[in-house]
């Protein structure tokens, strides 16, 4: 699982920066490495970029993965550098962004804009796979996942659309729906292709979702 | 206009269906227009609902119009733009101004349309909302609640039947069907040995079938509906036939061509009668 990134636009990071003029820089080693857009080679470029800026930075460091509990003894170890800051830009998915900013008093920005939760399909090509929807389907749909691989989502089948097995909205994309069905078929299992499926449920887990794991039994909602 | 919709389908006879497309903005006295020419040489006319994701004046306003004026609406209802509870909403209030015909869509997707960065609903899907129609026939909405006073509804879908590949789109008929629809209007044919092929497998199911004629007026217009329209096959021998037209006579040509083909739907008795998209040019 890779929790997909990219940068903002400059100006608009500009513009988040505002008068903040002395900054400090987080990146992570995990997915926003992999993803070129929080590495240390992705963090050492934005120095340079807000120094240009005529920023000062105080310190950076990558931390091996921004979203866990290694994001607060990085912290502390940095801590003069992250003290003389105004700010902390953070080159992370927005997991990171929100970790960091449990552990600090002052402002935190994101320097990426989070996409989507995806797997690396073939080397730099990552795929949306999962939008966590709390009621998964894969087990009908051949293992591939309507709400994220059709455009509009849909459970109950194809669209009017679909052309040449490409979907409406790209010439250059699958629709998911002829994928299901050829790969149902070669199963022998066509008959899901008519099973109709109600409508979804959008509050499975009500938002802000919250999960209590414990020893003896699956996850529980809720505190 | 006597007789409903529904009427019209039972009767046996040849059903003959046209659709108006709602203005972008308040002016709305071309709509009325085309409403008044249409209006009693059809059995029932459909008003549009954001066609290709734009932005326009809505279906039911366009549909209260036709009720005004003495014709029969179908309104129109995709699933792209309200979620289940707006969409139940918009069914009662058709209902009590005395709506009677719903065909129901998913929707086309938000980027082809002029409001790009929009939302798309999709809370429902076509398949769904005709099973809400007959949920709401009962007596009953999508929560399980009871309703005070239902609704009843000639309840319709639509149907691509030269869908590339096709079975898909066959299933989802079917489901369709299933669901509650009682008839289809289908995105425009124009090859009839593919759509009478089409036709004995919709045979099987207790439905009525209109299949859609789009006017060609012109080949450039048939080859750029075979580039850019998902499921629309306009043969060689059409656009060749539009191609040789004399100048200035490619509309009538066009005319000629789907009159021929309504002609044979109805001698032949392949579907139940046509829907008819004039595309602006009523
Ligand atoms: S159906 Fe799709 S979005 Fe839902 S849990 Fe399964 S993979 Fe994820
Ligand atoms: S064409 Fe296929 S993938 Fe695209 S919206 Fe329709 S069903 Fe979904």
């Amino acid at each position: 699982m890779k929790s997909i990134t990219r940068s903002k636009p400059f100006d608009e990071m500009k513009k988040c920066l505002g008068r903040f003029d002395r900054i400090f820089v987080i990146g992570c080693g995990t997915c926003a490495t992999m993803t070129r857009t929080g590495g240390i080679e992705e963090v050492a470029e934005m120095i340079a970029h807000l120094q240009e800026w005529g920023k000062i930075v105080t310190g950076s460091t990558v931390i091996p993965t921004a979203c866990d509990e290694m994001t607060g003894a990085a912290m502390a170890e940095n801590g003069q550098a992250i003290r003389d800051a105004i700010c902390i830009l953070v080159m992370s998915c927005a997991l990171g962004v929100q970790k960091t900013a449990q552990y600090i008093n002052k402002p935190v920005i994101p320097a990426l804009d989070t996409l989507f939760i995806g797997i690396e399909e073939s080397p730099g090509i990552f795929r949306e796979a999962c939008d966590q929807c709390g009621e998964c389907v894969l087990g009908e749909t051949a293992g591939i996942c309507p709400i994220t691989a059709c455009h509009k989502g849909l459970i109950n089948g194809p669209c009017g659309g679909t052309n040449n097995g490409k979907c409406e909205v790209d010439k250059e994309r699958d629709c998911a729906w002829t994928l299901i069905y050829q790969l149902l078929e070669k199963q022998g299992r066509l008959d899901l292709m008519k099973k109709y499926q109600p409508p979804r449920n959008f509050h499975v887990a009500p938002r802000p979702r919250l999960i209590r794991v414990t020893n003896h039994q699956s996850p529980v909602e809720g505190q | 206009m006597t007789q409903s919709l529904r009427e019209a389908l039972d009767s046996g006879r040849f059903v003959i269906t046209s659709e108006i497309g709602p203005p972008k903005g308040t002016n709305i006295a071309r709509m009325l227009h085309h409403i008044d020419l249409l209006k009693d040489k059809v059995d029932a006319l459909n008003v549009t609902d954001h066609q290709s994701s734009v932005m326009r004046f809505p279906s039911i306003g366009g549909c209260l119009a036709i009720k005004e004026r003495g014709g029969e609406p179908i309104l129109q209802m995709t699933c792209r733009d309200r979620n289940r509870l707006a969409l139940q909403a918009e069914l009662l209030l058709a209902y009590t101004r005395g709506i009677r015909n719903v065909l129901c869509l998913t929707g086309d997707a938000i980027p082809v349309g002029d409001h790009k960065q929009a939302r798309g609903v999709f809370d429902l899907d076509s398949s769904q909302l005709l099973h809400t129609i007959r949920l709401m026939e009962s007596g009953k909405d999508l929560g399980g609640n009871d309703l005070d006073g239902a609704v009843e509804f000639c309840a319709g879908a639509i149907v691509t039947p030269e869908a590339k590949p096709l079975e898909p789109q066959l299933a989802r008929f079917e489901k369709k069907v299933e669901a509650g629809a009682e008839f289809f209007q289908t995105q425009a044919i124009y090859d009839l040995e593919n759509f009478t092929r089409f036709m004995e497998f919709a045979r099987q199911f207790r439905v009525k079938v209109l299949a859609g004629i789009i006017l060609l007026v012109s080949a450039r217009m048939a080859r750029y509906m075979n580039d850019n329209v998902p499921g629309v096959l306009v043969p060689q021998n059409l656009i060749d036939e539009l191609a040789s037209a004399p100048k200035g006579e490619a509309l009538s040509r066009g005319i000629e061509i789907a009159g021929r083909m309504i002609a044979t739907l109805r001698k032949d008795a392949i579907c139940d009668g046509v829907h008819v998209m004039a595309i602006g040019r009523e």
